[in-house]
């Protein structure tokens, strides 16, 4: 090599000298920005996981909008706030996998040999999931407004709503964190999520009102949780009062945390 | 004054003993080697080392401070670079070093300053600005290792940093080393190859099954082997019988297996007994086109010190879920090298 040497003389191997240790905040929000730069540089990751919603928010609006309620326009207004929960529910998953992948890649032995903050990585990446997660939400409900959708409760009600799904995906991307570091690869991080995700959205009342279901499907539906979230969403977002829910969503969000935060740590703090 | 001191370190993943009472003492400031083949232990010694292991039983010190007790002093002073990629490949180079600057403490303008410096040293300087993802695979070693450099470790961790390069960055990742030593870091290296723990290490440790078999300098360790090799072909192949009483004649000379009827290996004792039966070859009129000595491989030091061959030892450590990357050789390769080289001259 010829760049052997810097300006100056000295080798470049040698100039620096240990800094001080960054704080715990320094270090997450530092690769919080690792996160974005990610996002800048694979948007794809960002492509995928927004065109599903999109194509179902059009091919139920449209096919199914006339049969459910009458008309596509009627029926997106009722549609939308549960294609949000249901899209930022799916994105949750590529929290663990992106986990996993750092894993596999080595990526975080190199973290966890620097001298920082333990949970940092994890508090960084969950942070550019958060935004990735509100980045979605805008595009989804900036789509149904092209396509109709009038939120009565104004854009106080939606950004009540955003803030709202975001917690609960904050509180469900740390479900996925354990998975991530328990399982051997990132597909199979994002099958495993699916089984538990997809009968979770499909059995709620995104899609379809609780009364036009069977009585005991409606027991069901009616403790799942993303039916909780459906209709907090939906009566933020419509201007109709669901303290309840909201309360419902908070307090499970808040059990979900406090449950599962310390068990990735304490995984993540486990050797491999 | 001692980088590192262990002490009957024991480290087991159920029922496998990847480390198994190893004792280490490595010396501030030195280049020291731990050479084994695949699953011998070296990756559980390094992730004992840096902190990202604990140990079962038995004691690590590095620079002082015990690795199960006090981590976070441990982790301030070294700095690691696996044996599997260790930075970002949906970053740039340039990122990448920023991102570990910033995470080292740096100053936001300190760190842009010393990622460029640091991709200028190493050679990157024209893929500062590409993704880590489109690298070869000798400047993602070489990012790696700047990775690890962007503040002065006082211990370098490299684990098997040259598995699987071509013979160029292989070069250019032991001029590396031996400035990242120059500069005062002590450099503990994981190798499966003798000749780069040759080249580099001031000391070197082989181990096994997850113990120290051997300890000492390389010329101790050749010493212990007791032989060399010496590789020659036959003009014409018919004389095989003739040259094979030869070398029978020859103290000491015992005849390694060949595929080729013109080819001979043959394990000498020292250079004096090469000369001697080359030139009585040459008396009984059996011509050679070329002969070469090589210095022992790992193989041989093995196989001298354990009596059998150094094949992959059991499955079941150094990460047995990672698939390892392509090249990695046991033995073979130095005593080629150092052949090729030796009949040029």
């Amino acid at each position: 090599m010829s760049a052997d040497l810097i300006p100056g003389g000295r080798d470049a191997l040698v100039l620096r000298e240990r800094a001080q240790p960054i704080s715990g905040w320094a270090a997450t929000a530092t690769l919080a920005w690792r996160a974005m730069l990610k996002i800048k540089h694979v948007p794809f990751q960002l492509f995928d996981v927004t065109i599903t919603p999109i194509m179902f928010t059009l091919l139920f609006t449209y096919m199914f909008g006339g049969a459910l309620a009458g008309s596509p326009k009627v029926y997106i207004q009722f549609l939308l706030p549960g294609i949000l929960v249901q899209t930022i529910l799916f994105i949750t998953v590529y929290t663990g996998v992106g986990l996993n992948t750092d894993i596999q890649k080595g990526l975080f032995d190199r973290f966890r040999s620097l001298p920082i903050w333990q949970p940092a990585p994890i508090l960084g990446a969950l942070a550019g999931d958060v935004f990735r997660y509100s980045v979605a939400s805008t595009l989804i409900v900036v789509l149904g407004s092209i396509l109709g959708f009038r939120p009565a409760g104004g854009i106080v009600g939606v950004l009540l709503a955003f803030g709202l799904v975001l917690i609960f995906a904050f509180a469900v991307s740390w479900i996925w964190i354990i998975f991530g570091m328990k399982v051997k690869t990132p597909e199979s991080v994002m099958t495993t999520s699916f089984l538990f995700l997809m009968p979770l959205t499909f059995a709620s009342n995104i899609f379809v009102g609780l009364e036009t279901m069977p009585a005991w499907l409606q027991t069901v539906v009616r403790h799942n949780p993303v039916t909780h979230l459906t209709n907090a969403t939906r009566g933020l977002m419509h201007g109709v009062p669901v303290g309840g829910e909201v309360l419902w969503v908070l307090s499970a969000a808040a059990v979900i945390v406090l449950v599962a935060s310390p068990i990735a740590l304490r995984l993540y703090h486990q050797e491999r | 004054m001692t980088a590192i001191e262990t002490a009957s370190l024991v480290k087991t993943f159920g029922s496998t003993r990847a480390l198994d009472g190893v004792d280490l003492s490595i010396r501030e400031g030195s280049v020291y080697g731990i050479l084994g083949p695949n699953g011998a232990g070296k990756t559980t010694a390094i992730r004992v080392l840096t902190t990202l292991l604990k140990p079962t039983s038995g004691r690590a010190l590095v620079l002082g401070h015990d690795v199960a007790r006090e981590p976070a002093a441990v982790r301030r002073k070294v700095s690691l670079t696996g044996q599997y990629a260790s930075v970002d490949e949906d970053l740039t180079g340039h990122e990448n070093l920023v991102l570990l600057s910033r995470l080292m403490g740096l100053a936001r303008s300190d760190a842009k300053q010393r990622a460029t410096e640091l991709l200028d040293a190493f050679g990157l300087s024209d893929a500062a600005g590409k993704l880590v993802r489109t690298y070869s695979g000798g400047m993602r070693r070489r990012i790696d290792i700047a990775a690890s450099l962007v503040t002065r470790p006082e211990i370098l961790f490299l684990d098997e940093p040259t598995t699987g390069l071509d013979p160029r960055s292989r070069n250019q990742v032991w001029d590396l080393v031996r400035r990242i030593a120059a500069a005062g870091t002590t450099v503990l290296l994981t190798t499966q190859n003798l000749e780069e723990a040759d080249r580099l290490a001031e000391r070197l440790a082989v181990i096994d099954h997850g113990r120290v078999i051997a300890e000492g300098t390389s010329r101790d360790l050749k010493a212990s082997v007791g032989s060399n090799t010496l590789h020659f072909h036959l003009r014409d192949p018919e004389q095989r019988a003739q040259a094979g009483a030869l070398i029978e004649a020859t103290p000491g000379g015992g005849l390694l297996p060949a595929t080729d009827p013109a080819a001979f290996s043959i394990k000498v004792a020292d250079a004096q007994v090469a000369a001697e039966l080359l030139g009585a070859l040459s008396r009984a009129g059996v011509q050679v086109t070329d002969f070469s000595l090589g210095s022992p491989s790992l193989d041989d030091v093995f196989f001298a010190l354990t009596g059998r061959p150094a094949e992959a030892a059991q499955a079941g450590d150094d990460k047995p879920d990672k698939a390892k990357p392509s090249g990695a050789r046991v033995g073979r390769g130095p005593t080629d090298d150092n052949a090729a080289k030796e009949s040029a001259a």
